[in-house]
């Protein structure tokens, strides 16, 4: 059963599920932008943090993070020395992070594109929601793809709750798979529920170690070639 | 003519330009012990309103006049976010004021084109104040409208985010707004007034409290809110 979930092995444990790729958009002379969005705690920051240590050295990173607190996540991946202190920001939301990626975007969508500018060379922009429910997805003004993180421990009956996050982001992450059997989590049946709900990809990860985020990165890196081709 | 529908919309709380991330200095007020329930929600409500509510209103008062008249517009607009420049003494809060111009015009542009927009277009954006009085002019307002919705923005800006911060009844809250009402009118009228009269002459009394707040305000780093 750990096994089945070693993060060693990151690349056995996408599981496709009559999945249609929707085509990426073509590109405006932009880098594509990547939202990464989940319940509190479960893990997000953790793995745009691990994606920026595995993709730093082949692409060009911005980073928007939204915490609750203004700059606690963009504080927690400078401190990690993700990446260079100049490429992240932080976005306040007025304690509405739903409303800050969905509703209105205007504070993300100027982040973002005032970071943009002033690096020049952006590949992959990353936007960090602030933790929210299980309805909290990003706008499509805001991000091109996205990635939506639930923690195992938070309870494996989530995925089969379903909502937006869900069933309708481009990559579901079910994070912490490590802690599964502390928890009497299952997290086969999590996988089950959760293609059920959803024709995109589904990934698990453990994130006690930056690899762990490996079939994350690689699933980043596709949509960054198919953006720029 | 007014077109109230569109109006309506500018004056829609939920209109996306960034705004609902913003107190107006009510969480400064919150920490600061100023604010601590409605009463005193009113008190800080009415003395934003007579300072930095007066000055923003007459402002955009002032740039949707210009926009209508549309004779020398962008000179006039440029005139006018010098002298708001002039009038902000936090580093902060006219940094502030200037990405919410930037995100309101986006979001305005997003509905309408006008000569008065590109004239408020500027890379670290135009005062936000500027960009509501041409956003009022483009729907069909007129300076009085701009004045009032400036001022309406404000009391929702303070009202809305003391409500989250301290987890007051809302509906006292309503009360509360009720109650600033015909101070809201008054002041909305004297901007009308001031708008009408040389750019220099406009109101500069933004409230020394407010701009050290804002300016303190910008230094935490566990805020929940931009401003």
């Amino acid at each position: 059963m750990e096994d089945d979930h070693d993060h060693q092995h990151p690349h056995e444990h996408v599981h496709e599920h009559g999945a249609v790729e929707h085509p990426v958009p073509a590109p405006t002379g932009r880098p594509i932008r990547i939202g990464v969005g989940g319940p509190v705690g479960s893990g997000k920051t953790t793995l745009v943090g691990a994606l920026c240590e595995l993709l730093r050295d082949e692409l060009s990173i911005a980073v928007v993070t939204n915490d609750i607190f203004t700059t606690e996540d963009a504080e927690a991946l400078r401190e990690r020395g993700v990446l260079p202190t100049d490429r992240i920001v932080a976005v306040e939301t007025g304690c509405c992070p739903h409303t800050a990626i969905r509703d209105d975007i205007a504070a993300n969508l100027d982040a973002v594109e005032q970071l943009e500018a002033r690096l020049g060379d952006v590949q992959l922009s990353l936007v960090e929601s602030g933790g929210d429910n299980l309805t909290a997805v990003f706008s499509k003004g805001l991000v091109d793809r996205q990635v939506f993180v639930l923690d195992t421990a938070g309870g494996d009956d989530v995925p089969r709750k379903g909502g937006p996050g869900v069933a309708t982001a481009d990559l579901l992450v079910i994070n912490k798979v490590d802690l599964a059997r502390y928890v009497g989590a299952d997290v086969d049946r999590m996988v089950a529920d959760a293609s059920a709900r959803r024709t995109g990809p589904v990934v698990t990860t453990s994130l006690v170690d930056t690899a762990g985020a490996e079939a994350v990165a690689e699933w980043v890196r596709s949509l960054v070639r198919e953006w720029q081709r | 003519m007014a077109t109230p529908g569109l109006l309506l919309l500018l004056a829609d709380t939920r209109f996306p330009s960034g705004a609902h991330a913003h107190s107006a200095g009510a969480e400064a007020a919150v920490a600061a012990g100023d604010v601590v329930d409605a009463p005193t929600l009113e008190r800080f409500l009415r003395g934003r309103l007579a300072t930095t509510g007066a000055v923003d209103a007459a402002f955009a008062a002032a740039a949707c006049r210009a926009a209508l008249e549309g004779d020398r517009v962008a000179a006039r607009l440029g005139e006018l976010d010098r002298e708001y420049e002039a009038r902000v003494l936090s580093p902060r809060l006219r940094e502030v004021s200037r990405q919410l111009g930037r995100q309101l015009l986006r979001t305005v542009r997003a509905g309408w084109s006008a000569p008065a927009l590109d004239a408020v277009a500027r890379p670290d954006g135009a005062h936000q104040p500027l960009v509501w009085g041409v956003a009022v002019a483009v729907a069909g307002g007129e300076p009085a409208d701009a004045a009032g919705l400036v001022l309406h923005h404000l009391c929702g800006a303070v009202t809305s985010s003391v409500v989250r911060l301290l987890a007051l009844d809302p509906f006292e809250v309503v009360g509360v707004q009720v109650a600033v009402a015909p101070i809201v009118a008054d002041l909305a009228a004297d901007a009308v007034s001031a708008a009408s009269g040389p750019v220099a002459d406009l109101p500069a009394w933004g409230g020394a409290l407010a701009e050290i707040l804002g300016e303190h305000h910008g230094t935490w780093t566990n805020r929940l809110f931009v401003g």
